[in-house]
C-alpha cells in the first residue's frame, strides 16, 4: 500500500462547517493540515450547504441579532426539544461559544444578514448566514486555501488504523495510507446511508421497513463509513440510530439535497391527514418553527409514511410559499380523489374537524384562541374551517437532515475509547451532535454544535502536535465557563 | 421541476415576436425565471445580496411583467449563484444571473422603439460595426466634401473650419435627441407594465405617491454608487469563482462617470458657444477640455477593465450570445474615449481634419447605438431599481408566519 510521504500534523477528514472550523483553527495554530472531502468540489461541504443561522447567545442586541437571548433561556430552549437527553456541560458550553465565536467567522469571510422575510420568528435567536450555508462553505474554502490548508476532494476515507486508541493513519478509498500526527473526524453522520437507516428503523407493525420511505434533506455523501468503523473499533457511542433532525417535507423532493425549500410550512394553518383520511395530531400546538422538528417522526409513524397537509384559500399567502405546487381541486371530495385517499374517510375528517371549530379571533402570529371542541385528536390553536375553495393538499414524508448517533465525547472533543480519551484523536459536528442533541432539534443548533466543536477539535488535534493555537484560549475558557 | 431546455422557443406562440402583452404566454426564458424563482421563494437565503430576492418575495407567482422587471433588477454580481445549494449540477438547476440575462436581452428588445428595431439587439456586433462604419464613412467623405482633403495644412486646432459649429451641433443635436427619444419611449412602455400601480387600485396609488420622492432619492443613490455591484455585504461581485471582487463596480464608475464628465464637457461647451460666444477650441485648461480629459480618462480605464472582467467571466452565468452586444459596446466607449484623446493631441498638426472624421464617426457610432445595444441595461436597471424602490414602501399584500 502506498503511504503518503508528507505527513501533516494535523488531518482532518471531511469537508463541512466542522470539519472546516477544525482544519482553519490547526492551521491557526501553526500545524500542517490535509483536509480530505470525500465528495467532488461541486458537492464539497456536505450539509453545511444546505444551513441557514447559527443559534447564538447574546446578552444584548449584536449587529443582525435582536434583544438578547441570554445563556440560560438558550439551555432551556435546548432542555425543552430534547426532553433533557443532553449534557448539561457539553451543551452549556456550545452555547456560550456561541456567543463570541461570530468574530472569528467574519475574519475567515463570513458574512451574515438580518433574519429572511417570513423567518422573523427567530430573529432574536439566531444568525442568518448571508447567502446560507454554501457561501459560508465557500468563504471557509478560500480563506483555509489562502492560509496553505491542504485540500483534496474526491477523497473518501474507508477506514482508519488505530493504535491502542491513538490515530496513526487514514486508509481511502483508492488505497493510499495517509498518516499524521493528530486527526480530526468531522465527517458527519450516516444519514445518507439507506441500508443503514432501513436497518435502524426496522419493521414496523404493518411489516413496512419505515425508512424505505425517508427522504435525505442533506448531502449524499454522510455514509457514515467512519462512524461504522469507529464503533466496531469499540470507540464510545452516544444516541440512538434512529433519532435524528426530522421533519415532515415534501413527498415529492428528491432523495437527496432537497434542502431548506423542501419543508411544507402551512401545517398549522390546516389539518393533516394519513393515508387512511385520518387525523393523527394537533395541528396548532404550538407555532410551526417550535413543532416543524416533531413532524417527521409524526409522519414516519403513519401508513405509508406519508401524509397530506390540507388548507383552504384562507391560508394562501400566508406561509413561505412551498417550492412544489399543491394539488388542488374545487371541493374537498374531488381533492380526496385527487390525493387518492378514501372520499367517505376524508368528508368524515374534514366534516368533523369542520364542526368542531369554535369561534375566535385568527391571529397566525399568536397562540390565538381558534381551537376545536370534540375532535381528537384537538387542534389548539388557529383551528379555522376549511371550507373556502379552491383547497390545496401537500404531500409529505419525513426528511432527514441528520442522524445523532456518534461519539461519545468531553470538553475537548477527544474520541473516547472505553472512557479513556484519545490524545490525538478527536471529532466534530454531526459525529458529536447527540452528546447535545439526545433527540429533538431547534433551528440553527446544529451550526453552534458544529462551530464549537470544529473549531475546539482543531485546536486540540493542533495542540497535540505542539501548536498552541495563538487567541483561542480567552475564548474557549470562557464556552468551558472557567 | 425540471429545468427548461430549450430556451430560445417560446411556451405557447410567438409572445414576444411582437412586444409584451401580459395575456402572453411566457416565453421558455421567461418560463425559466418563473421556475426559478418560485423555488428561490421557498428557500430565500440570498435575500441580503440584492434587490432581486426582496422584490420576489412580495410575491407568489411570476407574470410575464414580472420576469422582466426582476431580470433588469439583477446585476449580474453572480452572487447568489456561487451561493446557491440548488445551482448545478444539483437535479434543480437553479442558475438566477443566467436566466435574468437571457430575459434582459428580450426587454431591450421587446421595449425597442422602433419595435422593428429590437432585431438590431440579435444581431448586436453586425449592429457596432456597420453603426461604426456607416459614421466613419460619413464624415470621412462629408470632410472631403467640403474641404477638399483630409490632410492639411494646421490650423490651430480649429474643428470649425472643417465643420461648422451648427452643422454638428444639428447633426448629433437630432441623432442624440432621436436616441432619447427611443429610449423614453421604450422605457415608459416597460414602467408602465412593471409599475407597482397598473392595477389601478386607489390604495396603492395613494402610497405609491407618498412613496415617490424617498424612493426617487434612493434609486438615483443606488445607480449613483452602484450599490448593487457591492454584493450586499460590500466585498464586491464574483467573476470567474465564488471570490468577491470590487473592481467591475470601480470599472462601472470610471466607465459611468466618465461618460458623464465627457457629456458635461459636451454641455459646457455648448453654453460657451451659444451663452458666452466662447468658441473652440479651448485651452488645455479650460472646462471642456478639462472635464472631456477627465472624462476620456474614465472612459479608457473603465471599458479596458470591464472588457477584461467580460472575457474572464464564468460562463455558467454569462448568456454568451450577448458578447457581442456587451464587448461591442465596451469598444465603441473606448474608441470614443481613444480617438478623442488622439484629436486632442493632434489637433495642431496636419492630421486634425481626418481624426476630427474618425472621432466623430466613432460619437456618431455610439450615439446611433445608444437605443439598440447595451447603452439600454442602464435605462432599464434604472427603472427597475426605482420601481423597486417605491414598491418596497407599499404595503406589503402577503402576510406570511411570523412576520
Amino acid at each position: 500500500m502506498a503511504t503518503t510521504l508528507f505527513m501533516p500534523d494535523v488531518l482532518v477528514i471531511g469537508g463541512g462547517n466542522a470539519a472546516l472550523c477544525s482544519a482553519l483553527m490547526a492551521r491557526e495554530a501553526g500545524a500542517s493540515v490535509l483536509m480530505l472531502e470525500s465528495a467532488p468540489k461541486e458537492w464539497r461541504g456536505g450539509n453545511s450547504m444546505h444551513v441557514r443561522n447559527l443559534r447564538c447567545m447574546h446578552e444584548e442586541p449584536q449587529d443582525v441579532l435582536v434583544e438578547a437571548y441570554p445563556e440560560e433561556e438558550y439551555w432551556q430552549d435546548l432542555l425543552k426539544v430534547t426532553g433533557g437527553l443532553t449534557d448539561e456541560p457539553l451543551a452549556r458550553m456550545v452555547i456560550r461559544h456561541s456567543s463570541r465565536c461570530r468574530p472569528w467567522m467574519r475574519k475567515h469571510g463570513v458574512h451574515f444578514q438580518p433574519p429572511l422575510s417570513g423567518a422573523l420568528h427567530v430573529a432574536r435567536t439566531n444568525a442568518f448566514f448571508m447567502g446560507g450555508g454554501k457561501a459560508l462553505v465557500n468563504a471557509y474554502y478560500r480563506s483555509a486555501e489562502a492560509l496553505g490548508v491542504e485540500i483534496r476532494y474526491d477523497s473518501p476515507v474507508k477506514s482508519l488504523e488505530l493504535k491502542d486508541g491513538e490515530f496513526v493513519a487514514a486508509i481511502t478509498e483508492s488505497g493510499e495510507r495517509i498518516t499524521a500526527k493528530s486527526c480530526v473526524l468531522g465527517c458527519g453522520g450516516f444519514e445518507s446511508n439507506l441500508e443503514w437507516q432501513r436497518e435502524a428503523w426496522g419493521q414496523n407493525e404493518r411489516g413496512e421497513w419505515t425508512a424505505e420511505n425517508f427522504l435525505i434533506r442533506g448531502t449524499r455523501f454522510n455514509q457514515g463509513v467512519l462512524l461504522k468503523f469507529m464503533i466496531d473499533a469499540g470507540a464510545d457511542t452516544i444516541g440512538d440510530p434512529t433519532q435524528a433532525h426530522c421533519v415532515a417535507i415534501d413527498a415529492r423532493a428528491p432523495l437527496y439535497d432537497g434542502g431548506i425549500c423542501t419543508r411544507i410550512d402551512c401545517v398549522s394553518l390546516g389539518v393533516v391527514v394519513n393515508r387512511e383520511a385520518k387525523r393523527f395530531y394537533d395541528e396548532g400546538e404550538d407555532f410551526w418553527p417550535k413543532r416543524y422538528a416533531i413532524w417527521g417522526r409524526l409522519v414516519a409513524q403513519q401508513p405509508g409514511q406519508t401524509a397530506w397537509s390540507i388548507i383552504d384559500q384562507k391560508a394562501i399567502g400566508r406561509f413561505m410559499p412551498p417550492v412544489f405546487d399543491g394539488t388542488k381541486a374545487n371541493t374537498l371530495e374531488e381533492l380526496a380523489v385527487k390525493i387518492g385517499v378514501d372520499p367517505a374517510t376524508f368528508m368524515d375528517t374534514l366534516n368533523a374537524y369542520n364542526a368542531a371549530c369554535q369561534p375566535g379571533i385568527f391571529d397566525h402570529t399568536a397562540l390565538d384562541d381558534c381551537r376545536t371542541d370534540g375532535v381528537t385528536p384537538a387542534k389548539t390553536h388557529w383551528a379555522r374551517v376549511i371550507d373556502t375553495a379552491p383547497f390545496y393538499a401537500y404531500p409529505l414524508k419525513p426528511g432527514i437532515t441528520f442522524t445523532y448517533l456518534g461519539m461519545k465525547t468531553d470538553a475537548t472533543g477527544a474520541c473516547r475509547f472505553n472512557e479513556v480519551p484519545s490524545t490525538n484523536l478527536f471529532a466534530a459536528g454531526e459525529m458529536v451532535a447527540g452528546n447535545v442533541l439526545g433527540k429533538g432539534y431547534t433551528a440553527g443548533v446544529g451550526m453552534s454544535i458544529g462551530t464549537a466543536f470544529g473549531r475546539i477539535a482543531g485546536v486540540n488535534a493542533a495542540a497535540s502536535t505542539g501548536h498552541r493555537h495563538p487567541t483561542f484560549h480567552e475564548e474557549l475558557s470562557y464556552a468551558a465557563g472557567h | 421541476m425540471p429545468p427548461v431546455t430549450d430556451l430560445e422557443a417560446p411556451v405557447v406562440g410567438g409572445a414576444c415576436e411582437a412586444g409584451v402583452n401580459f395575456a402572453d404566454a411566457l416565453t421558455a426564458g421567461e418560463a425559466e425565471i418563473a421556475r426559478i424563482m418560485q423555488i428561490c421563494n421557498a428557500c430565500r437565503y440570498c435575500e441580503g445580496f440584492c434587490a432581486v430576492f426582496p422584490a420576489m418575495t412580495r410575491r407568489l407567482e411570476f407574470n410575464k411583467a414580472d420576469t422582466h422587471y426582476l431580470a433588469n433588477l439583477c446585476h449580474n454580481c453572480g452572487s447568489c449563484l456561487y451561493a446557491c445549494q440548488y445551482a448545478p449540477p444539483h437535479e434543480f438547476a437553479v442558475n438566477v444571473p443566467q436566466a435574468m440575462a437571457r430575459v434582459r436581452v428580450r426587454t431591450y428588445q421587446d421595449y425597442t422603439w422602433p419595435l422593428a428595431f429590437g432585431r438590431l439587439y440579435e444581431r448586436a456586433g453586425l449592429t457596432v460595426a456597420l453603426a461604426l462604419s456607416g459614421g466613419l464613412a460619413l464624415f470621412m467623405i462629408l470632410a472631403i466634401a467640403m474641404n477638399g482633403r483630409l490632410i492639411h495644412e494646421p490650423l490651430a486646432g480649429d474643428f470649425y473650419v472643417i465643420f461648422p459649429h451648427n452643422f454638428l451641433a444639428l447633426l448629433f443635436g437630432v441623432v442624440f435627441l432621436f436616441a432619447m427619444l427611443a429610449l423614453a419611449v421604450g422605457v415608459v412602455k416597460f414602467w408602465r407594465e412593471v409599475s407597482p400601480t397598473r392595477d389601478g387600485n386607489l390604495a396603492d396609488i395613494k402610497a405609491a405617491a407618498q412613496a415617490r420622492v424617498p424612493a426617487v432619492a434612493e434609486a438615483v443613490t443606488d445607480v449613483a454608487r452602484l450599490r448593487y455591484l457591492g454584493g450586499g455585504h460590500g466585498d464586491g461581485c464574483n467573476e470567474g469563482d465564488d471570490a468577491f471582487t470590487l473592481w467591475r463596480r470601480r470599472f462601472h464608475h470610471f466607465t459611468l462617470y466618465g461618460f458623464l464628465l465627457c457629456f458635461a464637457a459636451t454641455c459646457v461647451a455648448t453654453l460657451y458657444h451659444y451663452l458666452w460666444n466662447l468658441y473652440a477650441p479651448y485651452g488645455f485648461s479650460s472646462a471642456p477640455v478639462i472635464l472631456g480629459s477627465l472624462g476620456g480618462i474614465g472612459l479608457i480605464i473603465g471599458p479596458i477593465g470591464l472588457l477584461w472582467l467580460n472575457l474572464k467571466r464564468d460562463a455558467l452565468r454569462a448568456d454568451v450570445k450577448q458578447n457581442a452586444m456587451d464587448r461591442g459596446f465596451i469598444m465603441l466607449l473606448l474608441l470614443v474615449s481613444a480617438t478623442g484623446f488622439a484629436l486632442l493631441l493632434l489637433r495642431d498638426t496636419r492630421f486634425m481634419a481626418l481624426w476630427l472624421a474618425i472621432h466623430l464617426g466613432t460619437v456618431m457610432a455610439l450615439f446611433l447605438t445608444l437605443p439598440y445595444g447595451k447603452f439600454a441595461h442602464g435605462i432599464f436597471r434604472s427603472a427597475a431599481l426605482l420601481k423597486f424602490n417605491i414598491e418596497k414602501r407599499m404595503p406589503n399584500r402577503l402576510g406570511l408566519g411570523g412576520e
